[in-house]
């Protein structure tokens, strides 16, 4: 059971960025955490310091008591997974078997696990039958499920996408979905960067909401995507179904259908 | 007068056996706002890459049918005389960048360059460019430190300032914040009022709803539906399909069942049509407001 703990973390980059200026926040083990935020806040550099790929400037985070600035990057590894915002920076292999087998491999896992870890993973993302295909000859949207499933074949406890329903079709969206979902009862901690805010209130009971290298709201889905306001001071609008409520009046935030018709069947 | 005319468009990519487009009729008039939707797959960059001239001269394969843009054949016309007409933003925008420059402004400033545009005329447009994205603060940064949406906006601002007459964009916006989204989508279609055609592939159809003149549905390369915003995307035939639909859309679809949506009214594609539909069914009683 690892436990997430950062604390007024800084950082700014070689060329003077300050792209994180104080975080702290703790994430329990197990929890499922949507991270929001304007472009450029800073929700990347935030979450490449939790498996050692960015070290603090100053602060420190710690992966269930370890500090990420002692821990050697490979221990890192077999707690923390993350998968990058742009696919073509994290995939090298020339088949997508290869790929999704590499991770669970460099952990040093016998050839039985790996390929039990491998046929799981590649079954979550429905890419089980193109196990032989070349990633570059996959079309974007689906390299992005290979790159998850490199992630999701090292089994950590952590999990971390950065903004997987980029350019997904709806069939798909609803597919990281039921990844996340299926994480979720495995007791994984996930922590998904997204744009995407109605999937955002529809998958993920605690929501971060990223203002310029600080943390502007913190807590549960309907607490956080409720505040118009202060929301857009981070270019986030609240989602549709929020939104139309908040119009009509309805008494409670909502923040899917479900919600929503309850509301308005009680009006 | 169509400026852009596709007709029997039919497209091959070399190792492809069956087509990636088939069949397809598309005429765009001048200033018309186009939005192309569909799953992944459907062929929505490719047909952005024919507009774009890439299909056939890059990516070679088989083009069959009439594509012809500003009056210009397509076939006959030579790759560097096409993209004089035609500006495209690649669906990642990590492509779009051209290595050659230290700063997002010189960056954006590149293909005026090549022009021979005055010096200050060309800063003039690249400032108002900048802008219009909202990316005046990111000028003197390079281009290559920066965020997956900051990324996004410079290759979307290297297109814009060249004021091409017809936009081609390719999921513009994937990867921009909500607001930012929604302000793009907002220049884009201050472009179009000024006379600019614009073509974008997208899947985020509540700004489709608000800002598109017309919406173009595309499965399997082929078009399955077109039309107002309003009819396509309130149709039956997207829900079974695979598409994508606001969620305005569908909680009113499931409000039908209730009888929490007016039977006689269209489905909501837009927040305002669903604040007036569903006002009528669930506006508070007399008894309620104290009357
Ligand atoms: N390699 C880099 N070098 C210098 N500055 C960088 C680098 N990467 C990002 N930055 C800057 O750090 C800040 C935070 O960037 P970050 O990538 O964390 O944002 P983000 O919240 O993930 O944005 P997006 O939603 O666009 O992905 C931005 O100002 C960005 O320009
Ligand atoms: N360069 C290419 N070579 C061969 N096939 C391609 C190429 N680009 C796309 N395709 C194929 O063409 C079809 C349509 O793809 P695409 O135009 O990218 O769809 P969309 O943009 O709607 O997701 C898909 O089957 C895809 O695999
Ligand atoms: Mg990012
Ligand atoms: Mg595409």
């Amino acid at each position: 059971m690892i436990k997430i703990e950062i604390q007024d973390l800084h950082y700014t980059y070689p060329g003077g960025v300050e792209a994180l200026r104080g975080i702290s926040l703790t994430i329990k083990p197990g929890e499922q955490v949507a991270m929001v935020g304007q472009n450029g806040s800073g929700k990347t550099t935030l979450v490449k310091h939790l498996n050692g790929l960015l070290q603090p400037t100053s602060g420190s985070v710690l992966i269930g008591g370890w500090d990420t600035k002692k821990a050697a990057v490979a221990k890192l590894a077999a707690r923390v997974g993350y998968v990058f915002q742009n696919p073509d920076e994290q995939l090298f292999s020339s088949t997508v078997g290869m790929e999704v087998a590499f991770g669970p491999h460099n952990l040093g896992y016998g050839d039985e696990k790996v390929s039990a870890l491998v046929k799981d993973a590649l079954a979550l993302t429905e890419l089980s039958d193109k196990t032989a295909t070349n990633p570059y000859d996959l079309s974007a949207t689906w390299r992005k499920m290979v790159a998850l499933a490199s992630i999701i074949s090292m089994d950590t406890e952590i999990v971390i996408f950065d903004e997987p329903t980029t350019g997904q079709d709806a069939l798909s969206v609803a597919r990281i979905a039921n990844i996340i979902a299926e994480l979720r009862k495995r007791g994984k901690t996930v922590i998904t960067i997204t744009h995407d805010i109605d999937f955002c209130a529809e998958n993920f009971e605690r929501v971060i909401a990223l203002s310029q290298g600080q943390v502007l709201l913190d807590g549960t889905a309907n607490e956080v995507l409720g505040q118009e306001n202060i929301l857009a001071q981070t270019y986030v609008d609240p989602p549709q179904l929020t939104r139309l409520g908040k119009r009509l009046r309805l008494k409670e935030t909502v923040r899917n259908q479900e919600e929503f018709l309850a509301a308005l069947k009680k009006k | 007068m169509a400026i852009v005319n596709l007709q029997n468009v039919t497209y091959k990519y070399p190792l492809t056996h069956t087509p990636v487009l088939s069949n397809i009729n598309l005429e765009v008039k001048e200033g018309e706002f186009v939005a192309v939707i569909g799953p992944n797959g459907a062929g929505k960059s490719t047909l952005c890459y024919t507009l774009a001239g890439f299909v056939p001269h890059f990516f070679k394969g088989e083009l069959e049918g009439k594509v012809e843009v500003a009056g210009v054949d397509l076939k006959s016309t030579p790759l560097n005389e096409w993209v004089r007409n035609v500006g495209l933003a690649f669906q990642n925008p990590f492509n779009q960048i051209s290595g050659a420059k230290y700063t997002v402004f010189e960056e954006i400033a590149f293909g005026l360059e090549n022009q021979g545009v005055p010096r200050d005329e060309m800063n003039r447009r690249v400032d108002q460019a900048l802008t219009m994205t909202g990316i005046r603060d990111l000028a003197d940064r390079s281009p290559y430190s920066l965020s997956g949406g900051q990324q996004q906006r410079v290759a979307l601002t290297s297109i814009l300032v060249m004021q091409p007459k017809i936009l081609v964009l390719d999921e513009p916006t994937s990867q921009m914040d909500p607001i930012g989204t929604r302000e793009v989508f907002g220049v884009i279609r201050q472009m179009a009022e000024r006379g600019m055609t614009v073509i974008m592939a997208e899947h985020k159809v509540e700004w489709i709803a608000e800002f598109a003149d017309r919406v173009v549905a595309l499965k399997d390369g082929k078009i399955l539906l077109q039309g107002v915003p309003a009819d396509v995307l309130t149709s039956h035939l997207l829900a079974e399909n695979g598409f994508g639909t606001s969620r305005y859309t569908s909680a009113a679809r499931e409000a039908l069942k209730f009888n929490l949506w007016p039977k006689h009214l269209h489905l909501p594609t837009t927040l305002q049509e669903a604040v007036d539909g569903f006002n009528l069914t669930s506006a508070p009683s007399p008894k309620e407001r104290g009357e």
